[in-house]
């Protein structure tokens, strides 16, 4: 395959091949890394890839991997530096605004949730993939991706809802 | 759109029984501006999800790796190329010249044989004279 092939067939997931490992690692930077990482990773293995007849699955599912195993190493290597692991004690006027802003809470909220409830809502809500695609790529069951996302958007919901009281009082 | 509708929808969607063609009227819905205020507090959740969805990936897709390991490869295989001829030319060169040298030798062998041949057949004649020399002195 060449190059310009390559990029035809990549550049249409790319963004969410990113999105994914930004949700997953919250750090943009550590996103840019991670979906570098994999295009690269593609792009070695671009002679086999004639052989997959679904090259985006392949790649949302390396970076699903990709992702869990960086999760799993910092957690071990006890060095997580992610946006919801540190508090800034001085408060900007930009983070004020921010917070303000109920589409950043959603955000945040998003981030509390389990990794599992995380992906899937990201695989559902943000790219609207079709359940048997989600379950295909998380390895789950149909009916335990329904019930994943169930939960996770009842959490958003709730949380949310919460967080507008909070506001009001 | 009425409100029954999209309230059936929501119920359905916080059950995840909903299909995306129907997720996609809820989040239309509720990215317009005249939301109703009881069902406002919905609202954020799916304008965030239009948003994220507008997130790219700006950095350049970095594909330069694989050229350079394939200039690589080949100067590798120059490198021994040259390696080998040097190496299989001389040992050529020097049989080339030990032949020589066996030929040489052979010549010059060769010369000193049938001279010394030559040699030999005047000392025969020599004998010759020698023994008639005998005879006649036998004779006196």
């Amino acid at each position: 395959m060449q190059q310009t092939e390559f990029l035809n067939v990549v550049l249409p997931f790319k963004d969410k091949l990113y999105r994914l490992a930004k949700r997953l690692l919250v750090s943009k930077e550590e996103a840019e890394d991670a979906t570098q990482e994999i295009l690269l990773k593609l792009w070695s293995k671009n002679k086999m890839m004639t052989g997959y007849n679904n090259v985006e699955a392949y790649a949302m599912m390396m970076t699903k991997n990709f992702c869990l195993d960086r999760l799993k190493s910092k957690q071990a290597g006890n060095l997580k530096l992610v946006h919801s692991n540190y508090k800034d004690e001085n408060v900007s006027i930009q983070t004020q605004i921010e917070v303000s802003d109920s589409l950043s809470w959603i955000e945040k909220i998003m981030e509390e949730l389990p990794e599992q409830q995380k992906m899937v809502l990201q695989l559902r809500d943000v790219e609207q993939y079709e359940f048997e695609e989600i379950a295909d790529l998380l390895g789950m069951s149909a009916t335990a991706v329904r019930v994943a996302l169930s939960r996770a958007r009842k959490t958003v919901r709730e949380k949310l809802v919460q967080k507008h009281n909070y506001g009001i009082q | 759109m009425e409100f029954n509708n999209i309230e059936k929808l929501l119920e359905k969607y916080f059950e995840a029984t909903t299909t995306v063609a129907e997720e996609e009227m809820l989040r239309a819905y509720f990215t317009r501006e005249d939301v109703p205020p009881h069902l406002k507090r919905h609202a954020p959740m799916f304008q965030y999800f239009s948003v994220a969805k507008e997130e790219r990936f700006t950095k350049q897709v970095p594909l330069k790796p694989r050229k350079k390991s394939y200039i690589k490869w080949i100067s590798i295989a120059a490198v021994s190329i040259l390696i080998f001829g040097i190496y299989f030319g001389r040992s050529y060169q020097e049989q080339r010249e030990a032949e020589y040298a066996y030929q040489e030798t052979k010549k010059a062998l060769s010369l000193l044989a049938t001279n010394l041949g030559r040699g030999t057949e005047k000392v025969a004649y020599l004998r010759e004279f020698e023994e008639t020399k005998q005879k006649i002195y036998n004779r006196n």
